[in-house]
């Protein structure tokens, strides 16, 4: 039957592309985007004042209260903001660590270090966060370690959850430009040396723009985890994050319109920002 | 090809949203002057039945103990022996999201305060309560019975469980004078700048409210839940100029525990369990019901219309106002018990004295929860501030 | 690759310093995970066993591992399956909207879990009117799992010439075959890659979990539960600790793997036998 089957598709790419398709993009599609545009929908409807209970008439309200609330809108810039530092941060702090495992390392160091970069990866998102909380602890660790010198640590606020984002997305960050590193023939550095570059000049003008790809594709992560999180803003710090004013109005008011009217903010934004990092080729060093 | 593909995508998705606005739930009744509709015309319960095996149950946390937080502190494990329901107890943090997982229909009842109660019977989520299959509810204080956050028309719609207020904490090695006053969180919180705590929900707006109907009588302030527009500027303004003080807000109370164990917050509002764990543990705090009075809360047990287990959800409520439970709960959450039979088994002698469980007149100046409405319920009419206006203030309060 | 010493000297410090601030906290977790205290304060004031015996007997710790392990594998599964079709016809065809396929597969990982989770969330209660149930977070895991799978896949596509299928052809194979006894072996290592870190992905997450689980809990979602009941702390510390020891073998067997002399960069040209 399966040669029948491959005879009845042989030549036939397109039928072939079809049926290689049709599971993929039929979920996606169909479960996934659907289901996006269902919660789109709701953004246009409201909530009954009293009983909560959603009413299905279409209108612009949500948007306008969005609009015209200025907390709205410094939320949106603070999380934007905090993503494009933790992103900034994480590609200086993974950059070291990517070309010694690229460059420098023996093949065995270059194996246990890629372990030693993903195992963090595998501790529980909860646990870590919480650990940082304990950590950043008017009485905690920080403070105690920071005490002989006289200065005190950030606290819980806007710093920590930056500290705390870099920190956990900096494993995203390493392997796609440790992947990208490695794509670069040590032979062109070489050439770059013996042409008279200096070490600083070859890595802004040969390495780098070799690498941005690669850097495009590992910011998509700390890009797009931080944009919608909620739960490290709410465990060391108290300033809302976007992520934080939908879900207080999705799971504790209850008002889906308004969260998902909300919503409709970062998902715009990283779709754009999808766009932006497609062109700088991030899509083929994912 | 390309145009089919299109004709198809749009096809699935416009299925998807005709779907979805066939299936939800219909706009309910309420407003309006006089008292809430019923969102369902459910009837209570008939007879009692053979238990079902399994409950589940959305309680405050402190209200369902099973030996879990301490091993000394049960009284589920011995509901279970007695009734065969397994019992499963989600732990709502404020009363939003216990309407938010009502509204689920897994669970079969909860521990509502006044500020969800009356949501709940609008949006048809609770049923009316025969109260005669609950035997205890005839030693229920007369003060808690048909009151105008747990019943509709004379019509029980649930199962006091017990009342308390919220009150002010400090830590005593830090802040060395006694406070009596809610200044030390509002007017005077600058002196505690970074270390101040709150109640993380929108509810906490009728805190400053009652705070500036001591403080700023010209606004006439009356009721702390019935604002309307200059009264309630005042209210956000006064909670905006505290943000500046805030430390961190508190939601679950292990975040209040830890934080005023680990030096974080030093000074704010809290339910008196907290304070015990926290004197447990050794931490320096004292406590106090500020000279202005108190929010606080009066919790109803209340069922589910769509109840799984309608039978054993009935035998919980019927446990746990039962004499020795209520003392129990009453004692480890700190507030006053329901049951007045209770107050004979309670560890502390005169637990039901400092809490001031038969003393009407002192919960006559407590301000319990209740869900703000657009009616004011006076001569103002329909012009006070409703529950949405609160929760939309409270983020930009919180900033 | 010639670098002056001063040049190395810094990369080895600047790993240094990066593995230091990536193990900080997971060190402080073991650390809070003999606390003999209920809430953490530093220094502990003291050590103890008790909660390893403590979570080794939760029941609900076990129940929460079981269902994590469930899900992992079901959104691996169908993760594996999808996200290689969908890797096929975008790295062995050309059709209209092929870019359009990569977008849409990184979409659900790109866009915020809460979204992701408020709309599937909305599609399952509101529209299909279904339980929230393991099948439910199953279906959300795999959405954002296709996406891995697909990446190591399409890669490895594109390393390998489809020569070697156009040469199984002209040898008399048929599709199946072709398949089966030449792409699937150079495949095998990126599905294995893939598929362990789409078990990781799902193991581990817990927004769009929230949304989908209903009443089941993933371990995530008993973790999240638990950091807010007091006497629950250190038994969170303690299951932390052992999964990330327990993490050691996949992640060491996935390294091993990749490594594999057919598939690594800058190997030989040809095919091992």
């Amino acid at each position: 039957m399966g040669r029948r089957l491959a005879d009845l598709l042989h030549g036939h790419r397109r039928a072939q592309v079809g049926l290689l398709l049709a599971g993929p993009l039929g979920w996606l599609v169909v479960a996934y985007l659907g289901s996006l545009a269902v919660l789109f929908v709701a953004a246009f409807w409201q909530l009954d004042d009293f009983s909560g209970q959603i009413v299905h008439s279409y209108s612009l309200t949500n948007f306008q209260t969005l609009w015209e609330g200025h907390v709205y809108r410094e939320i949106v810039l603070r999380t934007v903001g905090v993503a494009a530092a933790v992103t900034v941060t994480d590609a200086i702090l993974a950059f070291p660590i990517a070309f010694f495992m690229a460059k420098v390392a023996t093949p065995r160091a270059r194996a246990a270090l890629t372990v030693a970069v993903l195992m963090p990866l595998w501790a529980s998102y909860l646990v870590k966060v919480y650990a940082w909380r304990t950590i950043l602890n008017q009485d905690g660790i920080l403070n105690w370690a920071l005490h002989p010198l006289g200065i005190s640590g950030p606290g819980y606020g806007i710093v920590a959850t930056w500290l705390v984002f870099s920190y956990l997305w900096l494993p995203y960050m390493v392997l796609p430009i440790y992947a990208g590193l490695e794509r670069i023939p040590n032979s062109l550095l070489d050439a770059s040396g013996d042409l008279g570059g200096r070490p600083g000049t070859t890595f802004r003008r040969v390495v780098l723009p070799m690498a941005f790809p690669a850097v495009a594709a590992g910011s998509i992560f700390t890009f797009s985890l931080t944009l919608g999180d909620y739960i490290t803003p709410q465990l060391v710090s108290s300033k809302q994050f976007i992520g934080n004013v939908v879900f207080s109005n999705v799971g504790v008011a209850n008002n889906l319109p308004l969260a998902a009217a909300f919503a409709t903010v970062p998902v715009f934004v990283m779709v754009v920002y999808l766009l932006v990092a497609r062109r700088l080729g991030a899509f083929e060093q994912l | 090809m390309k145009i089919r593909v299109w004709f198809a995508v749009l096809a699935a998705v416009a299925l998807l949203v005709a779907a979805g606005c066939g299936g939800s739930s219909s706009s309910s009744s309420a407003t309006g002057s006089g008292s809430v509709k019923p969102g369902s015309d459910a009837k209570p319960m008939a007879k009692l039945g053979a238990g079902e095996g399994k409950l589940n149950i959305i309680a405050w946390a402190g209200y369902a103990e099973d030996g879990s937080t301490d091993p000394k502190v049960d009284w589920v494990t011995p509901f279970e022996k007695k009734t065969g329901c397994q019992v499963n107890v989600k732990v709502g943090n404020t009363s939003d999201e216990m309407v938010t997982l009502m509204r689920t229909g897994r669970y079969d009842g909860v521990s509502a305060s006044g500020d969800a109660t009356l949501r709940l019977i609008a949006g048809g989520d609770v049923a009316p309560v025969n109260t005669d299959l609950v035997p205890n509810y005839k030693d229920v204080y007369a003060g808690l019975k048909d009151k105008p956050f747990n019943s509709v028309d004379g019509q029980m719609y649930g199962i006091p469980h017990g009342r308390g207020a919220n009150i002010l904490m400090w830590n005593s090695k830090k802040i060395t004078k006694p406070l009596d006053s809610w200044a030390a969180v509002f007017d005077d919180a600058s002196a505690y700048k970074g270390k101040v705590t709150a109640y993380d929900s929108p509810i906490y707006i009728a805190d400053a409210a009652l705070y500036l109907k001591a403080t700023k009588p010209d606004l006439k302030i009356t009721n702390p839940y019935e604002l309307d527009d200059a009264q309630f500027s005042a209210a956000v303004d006064l909670l905006k100029a505290q943000r500046a003080n805030i430390g961190e807000y508190w939601a679950d109370y292990t975040k209040e525990q830890q934080a005023f164990a680990n030096g974080n917050s030093t000074v704010g509002t809290t339910w008196q369990v907290i304070a015990n764990l926290l004197e447990g543990d050794k931490v320096p705090i004292k406590t106090t019901l500020p000279k202005e009075g108190s929010t606080g809360w009066s919790d109803t047990w209340m069922v589910a219309t769509k109840a799984q287990h309608p039978n054993c959800m009935y035998e919980w409520m019927n446990w746990i106002i039962s004499p020795k439970p209520n003392a129990e709960v009453a004692e480890w959450f700190g507030e006053a018990p329901s049951n007045a039979k209770s107050c004979a088994y309670t560890a502390v002698k005169d637990h039901c004295q400092i809490f001031h469980a038969a003393d009407e007149t002192y919960f006559d100046k407590v301000s319990f929860w209740t869900t703000p409405r657009k009616d004011c319920g006076d001569d103002r009419g329909a012009t006070c501030k409703d529950y949405s206006n609160w929760v939309q203030a409270w983020t930009e309060i919180k900033g | 690759m010639h670098l002056s010493r001063g040049t190395r000297w810094a990369l080895r410090i600047g790993t240094g310093l990066t593995l230091a601030f990536l193990y900080a906290p997971l060190i402080v977790i073991a650390i809070y995970a003999f606390n003999d205290r209920r809430t953490a304060t530093w220094p502990p004031p003291g050590l103890t066993l008790s909660w390893f015996d403590n979570a080794f007997h939760n029941q609900g710790v076990r129940d929460a591992l079981w269902t994590s392990v469930q899900a992992g594998i079901g959104a691996t599964l169908i993760a594996l399956a999808l996200g290689t079709l969908a890797a096929f016809a975008v790295a062995r065809y050309r059709f209209f909207g092929r870019e359009a396929v990569s977008f849409l597969v990184v979409l659900p990982i790109a866009l915020p879990g809460i979204v992701t989770g408020m709309a599937l969330n909305s599609t399952f209660t509101q529209v299909l009117g279904v339980d929230l149930t393991l099948f439910t977070i199953i279906v959300g895991h795999a959405t954002f799992c296709i996406v891995v799978v697909y990446n190591n896949v399409v890669a490895r596509l594109r390393r390998t010439s489809a020569s070697f299928e156009e040469a199984s052809a002209d040898l008399g194979a048929h599709t199946w075959q072709t398949f089966w006894f030449v792409t699937f072996p150079q495949l095998r290592s990126a599905l294995v890659a893939g598929a362990l870190l789409a078990f990781a992905l799902s193991f581990d997450e817990v927004i769009v979990t929230t949304f989908t689980a209903g009443d089941r809990e993933t371990l995530p979602i008993w973790i999240l539960t638990n950091l807010s009941r007091p006497n629950q702390l250190p038994v969170v510390n303690v299951v932390g600790v052992v999964v990330i020891l327990l993490s050691i073998i996949p992640v060491y067997i996935a390294q091993r793997i990749t490594s594999d002399p057919v598939t690594s960069p800058g190997a030989a040209a040809g095919p091992t036998p």
